[in-house]
């Protein structure tokens, strides 16, 4: 039983992280994120890294969906505006790694207005189709301009601190992840912020939120702003990541996984991002270890592989907005509350 | 200039046209009725398609047996995704219809790809292969002859809204949800009834799309103009869905010969955002008013 939480302050009822327990799980959580890449093989690491990096933009995508009520189908598509800007500013002007994955989230963030302007006049999903016509423009570009080197692409020399690159999954994991924690908590302060709020208040009922003062078409913009923006920083950290960007590295299906990927955590929670991001880039990994334990029938069951993933991706996103449409985040609130209220019954 | 072949460009334009016009009948019939953006329409083209190769190739049934046998199963899938999957949605916001169709699409281009792999298919021949001239103009052949299914199974659809009963109900549905209950009409049940006729079209426009250009598992990216179609036209018009098929198709046939072929959706995507801008609802889309 959860006791002593009583609150004698607005500040203290607002904070961030408002209880000694949460801090120390917290502090457990930082911990293990140091320490983990001293003891997890190169294989973990990897996934940690991409793990890290999904959750950057599903993060994203969370503020724009989960928090405003619009859909993006284009969010692989800003992840590629923000991975070319830093292939392009890394291999001709060799700036700052830093200071090219900001540039990256500020061109995918002037790429999601380009995209809102038409689209978010009118209510409605006008934006989700609008988008994947955004996608479709953006590869196009991608492989026909002269500066993103076609359908070849371009290769990205690595991040570089003091000599040191970043080469390895070990080393740039101490960039992805401290990224990706600015963002999340980033994310997490801004919905105790005017804005935020006024995010929420348009997803609930739009008209209501008008008639309150919010100006609808420039908070609408904001939030796609900031999604597409987060996307770009995401794909910065892709692009340091794989260090190779082609116009095929972003396809519509990475949109669709983001999207799954929040409704499986739960729209609307920053925890639900982190989980729908961590699940759903570790479905593929467990499909592939179910597949690997099939007993070998003659043929190759390896050519099924991507399109079960294709299927287990779209029933994820029926199976849980029908069943469970708060996501993991929800799961998990009802363990919590199982153990806060404990030895009583909720 | 030459007038010529400006005027067959856009004949053939046209006639791909009218596909889209077919396609995008299918995704208003299903928000006009049920309020749901179905992006999963492609997909659905494609599984008709699809069931029509199995059963014509695989099985060598007839040609007309086999698109029976498809319409029958895809009208089936229709009712298998009313019931199983936006009918728990009812009530929910919008948005998360949307979201269950995406996951949808994903779904049966996973199914096909398991069941018929992701390679190019060809469809059995069943359209005359002499060419059509109108004037001096030159026609593929399997381009008129789909052109001419189409607007004849347009015809049939507006015939069978005009005067059958259950069209009846179902414009009476989308007109007004509360009235048509209190007439009397069983509304989930014509929920179920628009997703089935929907996919019955869509299978049938799959079935004349894949005969023209073949089949495969990326089939849905046609569903991508149709979601185009849809907005330049109105999404809850079935005028404008006819009309914007037909200005969509002369808008790409013309970008693909005069600019190439990779500047086909990149045109019907310059449209969208054209629309977009100087007329939302689409050309006769209702404008809707709220109240709070």
């Amino acid at each position: 039983m959860r006791i002593g939480t009583l609150k004698e302050s607005y500040v203290a009822d607002a904070a961030l992280f408002d209880s000694a327990t949460q801090k120390l799980w917290l502090g457990a959580g930082a911990a293990l994120l140091v320490l983990f890449p001293f003891m997890a093989s190169d294989y973990w690491l990897y996934l940690a890294c991409l793990v890290a990096i999904n959750v950057a933009s599903a993060a994203g995508l969370n503020i724009l969906t989960g928090y405003t009520g619009l859909v993006s189908l284009g969010q692989a598509a800003f992840m590629g505006l923000g991975a070319y800007t830093v292939a392009i500013l890394q291999t001709r002007w060799g700036t700052p790694f830093l200071l090219n994955i900001l540039a990256g989230g500020v061109v995918a963030m002037l790429g999601g207005l380009v995209v809102g302007i038409p689209s978010l006049r009118v209510k409605g999903l006008y934006l989700a189709i609008a988008t994947i016509a955004a996608s479709f423009i953006a590869h196009f570009l991608f492989a026909n301009l002269s500066i993103t080197g076609g359908t070849g692409g371009l290769a990205v020399p690595p991040a570089s601190v003091m000599g040191v690159a970043l080469d390895t999954s070990f080393r740039i994991y101490w960039l992805i992840v401290p990224v990706t924690l600015v963002l999340l908590l980033g994310a997490a302060n801004l919905f105790r912020t005017r804005i935020g709020r006024a995010f929420i208040a348009i997803r609930d009922r739009d008209i209501s939120a008008e008639v309150l003062g919010i100006p609808l078409l420039r908070y609408k913009l904001l939030s796609f702003g900031l999604s597409s923006f987060y996307a770009g920083i995401a794909g910065g950290l892709w692009a340091y990541f794989f260090r190779v960007v082609t116009p095929e590295s972003f396809p519509l299906q990475m949109s669709i996984f983001f999207l799954a990927a929040i409704i499986v955590g739960g729209m609307g929670t920053i925890l639900g991002s982190i989980l729908g991001a961590v699940f759903m880039t570790m479905v593929p990994e467990l499909l592939k270890f179910v597949f690997d334990l099939l007993p070998s029938t003659g043929h190759d069951m390896k050519v099924f592989l991507s399109p079960v993933r294709t299927v287990v991706f779209g029933l994820l996103i029926v199976g849980f907005l029908i069943f469970e449409p708060h996501g993991l985040a929800e799961v998990w609130r009802r363990i919590r509350r199982f153990f806060h209220l404990w030895p009583f019954r909720n | 200039m030459d007038w010529a072949y400006l005027f067959e460009i856009s004949l053939t334009g046209l006639a791909s046209g009218g596909l889209y016009a077919l396609a995008a009948l299918a995704f208003v019939l299903v928000y006009k009725a049920t309020k749901v953006v179905n992006i999963a329409i492609g997909e659905m083209l494609m599984v008709g398609a699809y069931l029509f190769f199995a059963f014509a190739a695989s099985f060598s049934l007839p040609i007309w047996l086999a698109v029976l046998g498809a319409m029958l199963g895809a009208g089936l899938l229709g009712a298998v995704i009313e019931r199983t999957m936006i009918r728990p949605l009812l009530g929910e916001p919008p948005i998360s219809a949307f979201m269950v169709t995406v996951g949808l699409g994903s779904i049966l281009v996973g199914l096909v790809e398991i069941i018929w792999s992701a390679d190019q298919r060809r469809l059995p021949e069943f359209v005359p292969s002499t060419p059509v001239m109108i004037g001096d103009a030159f026609l593929a052949p399997k381009v008129a002859y789909g052109a001419l299914m189409a607007f004849v199974l347009i015809a049939l659809v507006l015939l069978l809204f005009r005067f059958w009963r259950g069209g009846v109900a179902l414009r009476a549905t989308a007109s007004d949800q509360g009235a048509a209950y209190m007439m009397g009409i069983n509304v989930p049940r014509v929920f179920s009834l628009a997703w089935v006729v929907s996919a019955v079209i869509a299978a049938l426009a799959g079935i004349v799309v894949g005969s023209i250009g073949g089949i495969s598992s990326s089939m849905g990216v046609f569903g991508l103009s149709v979601l185009v179609v849809v907005i330049v036209g109105g999404l809850d018009s079935v005028l404008g869905a006819l009309v914007g098929g037909l200005f969509i198709g002369l808008v790409e046939a013309l970008a693909g010969a005069y600019l190439g072929g990779e500047y086909k959706l990149l045109a019907t995507f310059l449209v969208l955002v054209v629309v977009l801008m100087i007329k939302p609802y689409g050309l006769f889309g209702t404008h809707e008013i709220e109240r709070l």
